[in-house]
C-alpha cells in the first residue's frame, strides 16, 4: 500500500474480526472478471465431467458396431437416410427383402419377402442392430414368405459423434476429462506436500542441510522424464496410480525450489527472528511462520501447476505411456482423434476444445490469483 | 514578491484501492520561491509525500492528482510523461529517502551520472564524464576520479546518498525535492549530508524542498515551513515564528513530540539479572564445501555488560558498530564467545534446547513493527505464541484470555486481537511486539531500535509505555538505539559503540553533560540535541 494511503485509525474501530490476507485477496479475486469467468467454466467442466457419464445414457465404454465414426450430430440418430440400407443389410440376413418400408414416427413398418418361409427367430437380428428394437410381426401371408412387421426405433443421440470403435465421443471426452482434472490435482497435491515441506526444510535449516538436500534435487532433475517413467512403467506394470507417483515425484522438485527460495527471504524476516527469541522449536518455526508465507507463491504456482500436468499426462498418453483402454484421457482421445483427422474431424476437435479450454481457466485463474495475492506487482 | 518558482494550488490527490477511492491530499497550496529552503513537515500518512510525489508525476498508478501546479507559469499537471520530462529530471529533480535502493546496483555510479546530462544535457560522453567527476567534486566525494568507475555497493550509505544528490545536482536544477533524505542514515552522516545540501544551495541558489518528520532538521535548515496533517496544510509561517509560536494544536504536539523527561534510577541493591563479561562475536565468512574460513569481521570486541533488575542500559552507535549483535549475542541467539549469567546460571554452556526454559525470561523487541509480526497470524496468536512453547499444557481459553490481559497491558483495545497485523498502525503493531514479549513476564528485555521506525509522537507514547511496563514489572532493558533523545529519556546508564568497541560509557547524565570522548561529542551535536530541554528535569510521574 502506498504511503499515505495507510488504513485510518476510524477503518480500524467497527469490524472485530480481521480481515485475513486471504479474505483481501478473495475480495480482489472477486473482482476479477477473467478469473471469475474461468472459475465458473471450470466448474461447470468439472461437474459435467463428473456426473456427466451418467447423463448420456451411454456407457464410456459400450461399442456401438453400426455407429463407428458417425460425425457429431444434434439430431438423434439413425437419420432417414439411415434408415432403409440398415433395414435391408437387417432384411437380407433374416434371409429376406425388404419392400414398402414406411416410417411412422418411432416406428418402421415394413414387408419382408422371402423365397422360403422366414424363420421368425432370426428377427432378432434386428434387436441386435443398434438401430432397432425387437420386431413384432403384425402380417402373415403366403405360409411365411411374406410378412409386415413393425420395428421401433432407437433413437441415439451423440453430440460429440463416435470413434473408430463406434463409441460415444461425449460420454468418453467426459471420462477423460475426469481422469486428466483427477490426474492433475492429484499429482499437483502430491508435487506440493512433498515440495513445500522439503523446500522449507532445507531453506530453514540452511547451511549444510541445505547444500545436500538441494543437489539431491538436482540429481533428481539431471534424470530425464520419459527415461524415468519409462523405468516405473517397467518396474511397476501400467498402473493409473502410477501416473501421480511419476508426475508428482519430478515435479516437486520445482516447488522445492520456489519454496527453498521464498523461505530464503522469510527467514531472515524478523517475526522468524522473534520466534527464535521465544524459544519456538524449528518446526513449530517452518509449520507457523515459514510456510504459511511461503503459501501466496505456492498457490499460483499450483494453478500452473495443474494444466502443466495435464498436458504431461497428455504426452504420456500420447505416447501411449498412460492411462490404458478401455479408460481415457484427454491425451489419448486427441491423439486418436489425429490419428483419424481426415476422415473424422471431430473426434480431434472436441476432446482439444476440452483440453484448451481447461488449461485456458486454469491458466485465467493463476493470472487472477498473482494479481490478487501480490497486489503490489500490478 | 517575486513570482513563485512552483506554485501548488488546491493540489488533490486520491487513490483508487481496494476499499473504494481514498482522498490522501485535500487541497494544498505551496509556494516555493527562488532560492529558499522549505519543509513539509508531518506524520507518516499526513500526505506529505504524495504531495511532491504528484508534483513529479511519480504517484503510483492507482494515483492521480487534481489542481495546479506551476513551475514558472507552466502547467503541470495533466502534462504528458514525455512533456513533463522536459521539467523533470533537469528543472525538478529529487532525491529519495533509501539510498540503498535509488541507485541501480548493475551499472558504475559514473554511468548513472551520465544519463542525465546525455539525455537532458544534450552532452557527449566523454564531456558526461567530465562533468559527472565535477559533480562528485561538488558533493565531496573523496577521490573522485577512482569513484566514478564503483558500483554502487562499494560505497557507505552517505556516499551513495550524496551520489544521488550529484544526480539531482546534475542539470542545474531549480527546485530539489529531498524526500527525507536522511532519515536512513547515521546521524553523522546526516548532519554532513546537510550540511552539504544547505552549502550547495548557497552557492548553486536553488531552492530545496525538505520533506520530514525530523523537526530537529526543519529548525536548522528552512527557512519557511508547511504543517502536514491527513492531507491538508495545517499551518505555515517563517520556520522561527512557527516554531516560537506555533497555533495549531497538531503543530504543538509535534513540537512537544520530543520524548521528555528522565529515567528515576532503578532502585538501591537491586539483583542483578543479566552480566555479560568479554562478549566477542566474530563473523566468518567462509568460502567452498567445508569452510576455509577467508575472512573475519570482529562485530563484537570484548564487551562486557551488566544489568539489574528495573534497570536500563541503553547502547548507543551508528549503524555496523555492533549494538543489535550485542544484543542478540547476550540472548545467545548468535554464536558469542565470553560469559554471560543470567541471574545465577551460566549461559554460555547451554545448548539451544537448554536455552529454551530461559527463553521466557529473556525477550527480544525489533525495530521494524511491520517486519517483526507474521502477516499471516491474528494478533492474538502472535502475541500468544510464547505461551505454546513455554506453557504448552494451557488451554486455548486461558491463552485467550492472557491476549487480551496483554493487549490492555500494552493499551490496546483487547477485541482487536483477531485482526491481522496489516490492520493496524506502525505504533499499534509496535504494541503488539512489546504484548509478545511481555506475555511471558520477562526478567530482561532487550530493545532493539524499538521506536525508530516510529513517527515521533507514537514514539513518544511507546517510551511512556516501556518506561510504566518497567516500573509496574521491575524489568531490566538493554536498549539499544542511535536515536539519542530515546536513549536519554529511557536509560540508566548509556554504553557508546564504535567499531564493536565501547568508546565510552557512564550515567545517562554524564554522557550527555560532559562526553569525554569526541566520537560522543559529535553524536551528540549530530543529533541537535543541544538546543533542546537545556534544563529537563526527572519525569515526576
Amino acid at each position: 500500500m502506498v504511503e499515505g494511503a495507510v488504513l485510518p485509525a476510524e477503518v480500524l474501530k467497527d469490524p472485530v474480526v480481521g480481515r485475513s490476507l486471504w479474505a483481501e485477496a478473495r475480495g480482489r479475486l472477486v473482482r476479477n472478471r477473467a478469473a471469475i469467468t474461468s472459475i465458473i467454466v471450470l466448474g461447470f467442466i468439472a461437474l459435467a465431467c463428473i456426473f456427466g457419464p451418467l447423463l448420456t445414457g451411454h456407457p464410456f465404454d459400450k461399442v456401438y458396431p453400426d455407429y463407428v465414426k458417425v460425425p457429431a450430430s444434434l439430431e438423434a440418430y439413425p437419420k432417414a437416410d439411415q434408415i432403409e440400407p440398415n433395414v435391408e443389410r437387417v432384411a437380407s440376413r433374416v434371409r429376406a427383402k425388404a419392400e414398402n418400408i414406411a416410417v411412422e414416427g418411432d416406428k418402421i413398418r415394413v414387408t419382408l419377402v422371402g423365397q422360403r418361409p422366414i424363420d421368425e427367430r432370426l428377427l432378432a437380428y434386428f434387436e441386435r442392430s443398434d438401430l432397432f428394437g425387437a420386431a413384432k410381426v403384425t402380417e402373415r401371408a403366403d405360409e411365411g414368405r411374406r410378412m409386415v412387421v413393425d420395428v421401433p426405433i432407437k433413437r441415439n443421440y451423440f453430440f460429440f459423434g463416435t470413434d473408430t470403435n463406434g463409441r460415444d465421443l461425449l460420454t468418453r471426452t467426459m471420462k477423460a476429462g475426469q481422469v486428466s482434472l483427477a490426474i492433475g490435482l492429484l499429482a499437483t497435491f502430491v508435487a506440493i506436500v512433498i515440495g513445500v515441506i522439503y523446500g522449507a526444510t532445507s531453506g530453514y535449516l540452511g547451511g549444510r542441510a541445505d547444500l545436500i538436500m538441494m543437489r539431491a534435487v538436482d540429481v533428481l532433475y539431471s534424470l530425464p522424464f520419459i527415461f524415468f517413467v519409462i523405468m516405473l512403467v517397467v518396474f511397476f506394470g501400467r498402473n493409473f496410480v502410477l501416473m501421480f507417483i511419476a508426475v508428482g515425484a519430478v515435479e516437486w522438485l520445482d516447488m522445492a525450489r520456489i519454496v527453498r527460495g521464498q523461505t530464503l527471504s522469510i527467514k531472515r524476516q524478523e517475526y522468524v527472528q522473534a520466534a527464535e527469541a521465544l524459544g519456538v522449536e524449528t518446526k513449530g518455526i517452518i509449520r507457523r511462520h515459514v510456510i504459511p508465507n511461503t503459501l501466496g507463491p505456492v498457490v499460483v504456482y499450483m494453478t500452473l501447476l495443474v494444466p502443466k500436468v495435464i498436458l504431461l499426462e497428455s504426452f504420456l498418453s500420447f505416447l501411449g505411456l498412460g492411462v490404458q483402454e478401455p479408460n481415457t484421457s484427454l491425451g489419448v482421445l486427441i491423439s486418436e482423434g489425429a490419428k483419424n483427422i481426415q476422415g473424422a474431424t471431430w473426434m480431434l476437435l472436441y476432446p482439444s476444445i476440452t483440453l484448451v479450454t481447461i488449461l485456458f481457466c486454469l491458466n485465467f485463474i493463476g493470472d487472477g490469483l498473482r494479481d490478487a495475492l501480490d497486489p503490489k506487482d500490478r | 514578491m517575486t513570482e513563485p518558482v512552483l506554485a501548488i494550488r488546491g493540489l488533490q490527490v486520491r487513490f483508487r484501492t481496494g476499499d473504494g477511492i481514498l482522498q490522501a491530499v485535500k487541497g494544498v497550496d505551496i509556494d516555493i520561491n527562488a532560492g529558499e529552503t522549505v519543509a513539509i513537515v508531518g506524520e507518516s500518512g499526513s500526505g506529505k509525500s504524495q504531495t511532491m510525489m504528484s508534483v513529479m508525476g511519480l504517484l503510483a498508478s492507482n494515483g492521480w492528482a487534481e489542481g495546479s501546479v506551476k513551475y514558472r507559469g507552466q502547467e503541470l499537471v495533466g502534462l504528458s510523461p514525455e512533456k513533463l520530462n522536459n521539467y523533470r529530471g533537469s528543472k525538478l529533480t529529487m532525491i529519495f529517502q533509501e539510498p540503498m535502493t535509488s541507485l541501480d546496483p548493475l551499472y558504475r555510479i559514473g554511468d548513472q551520472l551520465a544519463l542525465p546530462l546525455t539525455t537532458h544535457g544534450g552532452l557527449s560522453k566523454t564531456k558526461a564524464r567530465e562533468r559527472a567527476i565535477e559533480l562528485l567534486e561538488l558533493v565531496r566525494i573523496p577521490d573522485p576520479k577512482r569513484r566514478i568507475d564503483s558500483y554502487p555497493h562499494e560505497l557507505s550509505g552517505g556516499q551513495r546518498q550524496r551520489v544521488m544528490i550529484a544526480m539531482a545536482l546534475a542539470n542545474n536544477p531549480d527546485v530539489l525535492i529531498a524526500d527525507e533524505p536522511t532519515t536512513a542514515l547515521d546521524v553523522t552522516v546526516q548532519a554532513r549530508i546537510l550540511e552539504l545540501l544547505s552549502d550547495l544551495q548557497k552557492r548553486l541558489g536553488m531552492s530545496i524542498v525538505f520533506i520530514t518528520h525530523d523537526l530537529g532538521v526543519v529548525r536548522r535548515f528552512a527557512t519557511r515551513t508547511y504543517v502536514m496533517k491527513s492531507g491538508q496544510v495545517v499551518e505555515s509561517g517563517e520556520t522561527s515564528a512557527l516554531f516560537a509560536s506555533p497555533k495549531h494544536p497538531y503543530t504543538k504536539m509535534l513540537i512537544d513530540a520530543e520524548p521528555r523527561g528522565r529515567k528515576e534510577p532503578a532502585p538501591a541493591g537491586a539483583p542483578m539479572v543479566l552480566d555479560a563479561k568479554n562478549i566477542e562475536v566474530n563473523f566468518a565468512t567462509k568460502s567452498g564445501w567445508f569452510g576455509k574460513t577467508s575472512h573475519v569481521l570482529r562485530a563484537v570486541d570484548n564487551v562486557s555488560l551488566s544489568v539489574r533488575a528495573g534497570e536500563t542500559i541503553g547502547v548507543v552507535g551508528e549503524s555496523g558498530s555492533g549494538k543489535s549483535t550485542l544484543g542478540r549475542a547476550v540472548l545467545r541467539l548468535l554464536p558469542a564467545s565470553g560469559t554471560v549469567r543470567f541471574e545465577d546460571r551460566a549461559l554460555m554452556p547451554l545448548d539451544r534446547a537448554g536455552m529454551r526454559p530461559l527463553r521466557r525470561h529473556l525477550q527480544l523487541v525489533f525495530q521494524d513493527p511491520f517486519g517483526s509480526l507474521s502477516p499471516r497470524m491474528t494478533a492474538g496468536e502472535i502475541v500468544t505464541e510464547g505461551l505454546l512453547v513455554h506453557e504448552p499444557r494451557m488451554s486455548r481459553k486461558e491463552r485467550d484470555r492472557r491476549a487480551a490481559q496483554a493487549f490492555e497491558e500494552v493499551r490496546l483495545e483487547p477485541a482487536w486481537r483477531n485482526r491481522f497485523p496489516h490492520e493496524f498502525s506502525g505504533g499499534q503493531r509496535q504494541r503488539i511486539a512489546i504484548a509478545r514479549a511481555m506475555i511471558l513476564h520477562p526478567k530482561l528485555v532487550v530493545l532493539d531500535e524499538p521506536t525508530s521506525a516510529l513517527d515521533r509522537s507514537v514514539q513518544k507514547e511507546i517510551v511512556d509505555l516501556l518506561r510504566d511496563l518497567q516500573k509496574t514489572h521491575g524489568l531490566a532493558y538493554v536498549f539499544i538505539s542511535h536515536d539519542l533523545a530515546v536513549v536519554r529519556a529511557l536509560s540508566d546508564e548509556i554504553m557508546v559503540m564504535k567499531s564493536g568497541k565501547v568508546v565510552e560509557r557512564g550515567t545517562a547524565q554524564d554522557i550527555f553533560e560532559r562526553p569525554k570522548e569526541d566520537y560522543t561529542r559529535d553524536l551528540i551535536a549530530a543529533a541537535f540535541l543541544n538546543q533542546q530541554e537545556p534544563d529537563a528535569t526527572p519525569l515526576a510521574s
